[in-house]
């Protein structure tokens, strides 16, 4: 009896699917654009969590940005693959001497999904929007924004600091003027967040955007962000439906660049990660994100395509000088020396990994060449702790096992190999494990409790002030001493140097100094995050800044 | 009796609102939070303390609680950290999904446990039986979680005969009207939505309904057994009545009640098992929701919101049962 209704149920639903899958066949939507290699189909793309909302100045993580980088576009943008810098809604940009005069040549012809035009005007509109925006809730969700620009026309609350923005005019309808008031080394690269995209005006207007509610002690987005987001880019918002956790992006026809292959793109969220690995492997799936470096190989080997991002991350392993033994630099460079790091990344880390000799990859500017290199090399690490006084050292490491982050994807493993290292040269390692958001964060970087941790970054743009600055600009309880100003100072002057050359040699002399001179950490290795996508796919571009965008994807048969 | 309602639905109010008050002050003094979740990496002090601010945990707990309260007796529980949907709207939505769950594993566990509980009792001592009470002790000690993942790769990384996760295939269209997706389709003529969605479901079902299926299983055996030996039933055969009626009429229909107290007791662990089959199937129901909210960033007011919820379930049942034994029992009513 139960296997006959489960024979029954097995042939309706194959019947179901059949006729499904015809009549997705069946429908082909006749757009105007000829010649283009449109293949038609959906791609669907597993997400790891939840989006905020979906207007792109209110967020500031990977799995909010993956369906806003399919919607909207940045003034700037980056080479398919690379960091690199070319043009997006601005075809060309300059600055006068300064670097407070910001001059865009804007793209002709552009229109916003609901046929606003494109303009100077919607440029400004869009800056003076973030400049003018009022509210502790709204401000508060500004990250990017605040990073750039420092601070609003009206502060809501301490923390935001004097913005750097001026003004922004529309010289003609192709030409629009942004003026700051101070130069800034984030500079273009910074066009370029996914947070500081365009979207139209009379949406903006339409949808109430700059409403953030406050409701208790959580936010209410408008409707631009929940319901309404309307960029310019080559997919245009199809809807979330909140019940079977899929977000859709319908084929927009009209974009400028090249139009997408797919008539849709499903983003699927499945916040467990074998659920996603096994969704994958049904072919439900057609693509997922960082896999674990376990689960890599065996992916290749079943025939999918594991497709390496460039690094554009460092992991390092923080020194507190909170503790008077690690003051000293002999005793920071002993630590330097004791770590096998080839071993390391040939053992944990991901395909692709290599050691770290500083804290930025070698694609940004201002990458030296000739920094001081700490070899393996216990013998001297040994030498360097007797010559400090500091043999018996006991350190408390803290680490957060519970995770897995795009250039930390296994902490305990790292954790352990590392410990081994400093116990074979005699400094003795208590392991402190800490949940990620239960701990570990707090301890770390609000109450400095730690003598040792693994932390990292991956970075937002092509610029050394988002690697070096961000970890060492100034004094920060992460690594416990706020006396090195030396070392604030030359990071702050080369941050605020206009020209290329000087800026490079800047830069350089700064990572020189960290590694010989002031060495607050010890970088350990840059390690390309991965995506996978299935057999079928074709023209899936990894970004080294995670910023994939699936109009050039197809999905064949 | 109303002044014994009255009173014990005062007792109800007073218990929700002590309970509600350990749990705001519980949460928040966890260790992380949302502020943490919401800035990830880029986590300065300012940030910190502005999104601190925005967020109002910089006030004085009870200050904070005082404000909570004040909006949760209008009806308003707040809105979800993340996403800034109304709690309200976030619970209502999950709810369907595990319930739809619930019901389906349900039936799975009384469609197959009175029957195998019955024939374990006829067949006492032989192979049927002792086949049944091995299976139950099984169902009964593996973890779900285990199980779970078991069901998933065998029948759909080896043998693709079922979907790995979640209530519909990704990219099939339906239309939401009740949140029963089943229902929906019926209601809607989608029927393939339907057939979808059930399909989706039979994993998910079988592994919530394995601990229910093994204890109604044995709860069935043993209530048989007992009846199989009242003298009523020896009569019944003595009279020459056919097969068929003893059965019905007089061994299940004796032997069913302590399984239908038994149904009704099973539910609430039901609720907790959803929790671990959704997490592995990614359901997306109250269970998922659960765990989201503590992992995946501490999502205080969705937290609140169901902890209030099944506390409230669970102090109302307590209640109605109370009353029930009030009205059957005349001597309690006393007091």
């Amino acid at each position: 009896m139960q296997a006959r209704r489960l024979k029954a149920a097995v042939a309706i639903a194959a019947v179901a699917a059949l006729a499904v899958g015809a009549a997705g066949c069946a429908k082909s939507e006749r757009d105007g654009d000829s010649g283009e290699a449109k293949t038609g189909g959906t791609f669907i793309f597993a997400g790891a969590g939840d989006p905020k909302n979906f207007d792109p100045i209110f967020n500031d993580d990977g799995e909010s940005f993956r369906p806003v980088r399919q919607m909207f576009d940045t003034l700037v943008s980056h080479k398919p693959g690379t960091a690199e810098l070319q043009g997006g809604l601005a075809e060309s940009w300059e600055h006068d001497p300064d670097g407070k005069v910001w001059t865009f040549k804007l793209r002709q012809g552009v229109k916003f999904h609901d046929g606003t035009p494109f303009n100077a005007a919607a440029v400004c509109f869009n800056f003076d929007r973030w400049y003018n925006m009022k509210g502790a809730a709204a401000q508060s969700q500004m990250i990017y924004y605040m990073d750039t620009f420092g601070g609003f026309a009206k502060n809501e609350a301490e923390g935001a600091g004097e913005s750097i923005y001026n003004k922004c005019e529309a010289k003609d309808d192709g030409t629009a003027v942004l003026t700051l008031n101070k130069y800034k080394g984030a500079f273009p690269g910074a066009f370029a967040l996914t947070s500081l995209s365009i979207a139209s005006p009379e949406a903006l207007k339409k949808y109430d955007a700059n409403t953030v509610k406050q409701n208790g002690d959580s936010f209410e987005y408008s409707a631009f962000a929940t319901t309404n987001p309307v960029g310019t880019g080559p997919f245009t918002f199809g809807g979330w439906d909140k019940a079977k956790n899929e977000i859709t992006l319908n084929r927009n026809p009209d974009y400028f660049g090249d139009k997408a292959k797919v008539d849709k793109v499903i983003i699927k969220i499945i916040k467990d990660e074998s659920t996603r690995k096994q969704e994958l492997r049904a072919g439900t799936v057609q693509g997922i994100d960082f896999p674990a470096p376990a689960d890599r190989k065996a992916l290749e080997g079943e025939g999918f395509q594991v497709i390496n991002r460039p690094a554009f991350n460092v992991l390092y392993l923080g020194l507190n000088q909170k503790n008077p033994k690690l003051k000293d630099l002999r005793v920071r460079q002993a630590i330097a020396y004791a770590l096998n790091r080839q071993q390391l990344v040939q053992t944990k880390g991901p395909g692709g990994a290599k050691v770290a000799d500083e804290f930025m990859p070698d694609t940004v500017l201002g990458y030296a060449p000739d920094v001081q290199k700490y070899e393996y090399n216990p013998d001297k690490a040994k030498q360097l702790l007797k010559d400090a006084g500091a043999e018996g050292l006991t350190l408390n490491f803290y680490y957060p096992p519970d995770v897995s982050r795009p250039y930390m994807p296994n902490p305990q493993e790292i954790f352990t190999v590392l410990a081994n290292d400093l116990q074979a040269v005699g400094i003795k390692v208590n392991g402190v494990p800490r949940p990620w958001n239960g701990g570990f964060k707090d301890d770390v970087q609000q109450f400095g409790k730690q003598d040792l941790h693994i932390l990292g970054w991956t970075g937002d743009y092509n610029d050394p002030g988002n690697f070096v600055g961000t970890f060492f600009g100034r004094a920060k309880v992460e690594f416990g001493d706020q006396s090195m100003t030396e070392m604030f100072e030359a990071i702050t002057k080369a941050d605020a140097t206009v020209d290329d050359a000087g800026k490079k040699a800047a830069w350089e002399q700064v990572n020189r100094d960290i590694a010989a001179k002031w060495l607050p950490a010890v970088p350990l290795w840059h390690a390309p995050p991965a995506i996978v996508v299935t057999k079928d796919v074709k023209g899936m571009v990894a970004s080294p800044l995670t910023d994939e965008r699936f109009n050039t994807v197809s999905v064949g048969k | 009796m109303l002044r014994v309602i009255v009173r014990r639905l005062l007792q109800l109010v007073v218990t929700l609102m002590a309970l509600s008050a350990l749990i705001f002050i519980w949460l928040r003094n966890l260790p992380g939070g949302p502020v943490e979740a919401l800035l990830g990496e880029r986590a300065t002090p300012e940030r910190r303390a502005l999104l601190t601010k925005a967020l109002g945990y910089d006030q004085p707990i009870l200050v904070q609680y005082g404000k909570f309260m004040q909006r949760v007796l209008t009806g308003d529980f707040g809105n979800s950290i993340r996403t800034g949907d109304p709690v309200t709207e976030v619970i209502s939505r999950a709810f369907p999904a595990t319930i739809e769950l619930a019901l389906v594993a349900m039936i799975i566990a009384v469609g197959l446990g009175v029957p195998l509980g019955y024939l374990a009792a006829r067949w006492r001592g032989r192979w049927p039986d002792n086949l049944t009470i091995a299976g139950t002790l099984l169902g009964i000690s593996i973890p779900i979680f285990f199980l779970g993942y078991l069901l998933k790769d065998v029948f759909t990384q080896n043998i693709h005969w079922f979907p790995p996760s979640g209530r519909l295939t990704t990219g099939l269209d339906n239309t939401h009207v009740t949140g029963f997706f089943v229902l929906d389709g019926l209601l809607t003529r989608e029927f393939d939505a339907s057939a979808d969605a059930l399909w989706h479901l039979i994993l998910p079902a079988i592994t919530l309904a394995t601990i229910p299926l093994a204890v109604i299983v044995r709860i069935t055996r043993a209530s048989v057994l007992d009846v199989l030996n009242e003298d009523y039933v020896r009569t019944a055969e003595a009279k020459g009545l056919r097969h068929r009626t003893i059965r019905g009429r007089h061994i299940l229909r004796n032997a069913l009640l302590p399984v239908v107290t038994t149904i009704g007791l099973q539910t609430g662990a039901l609720l907790s098992g959803a929790v671990l089959t959704e997490k592995v199937y990614n359901w997306g129901g109250i269970g998922t929701l659960i765990t989201d909210s503590i992992t995946g960033g501490r999502d205080y007011p969705v937290l609140q919101a169901i902890i209030l919820l099944a506390a409230l379930v669970f102090v109302v049942v307590n209640l109605l049962v109370d009353l029930s034994y009030a009205f059957i029992d005349p001597r309690v009513r006393v007091r």
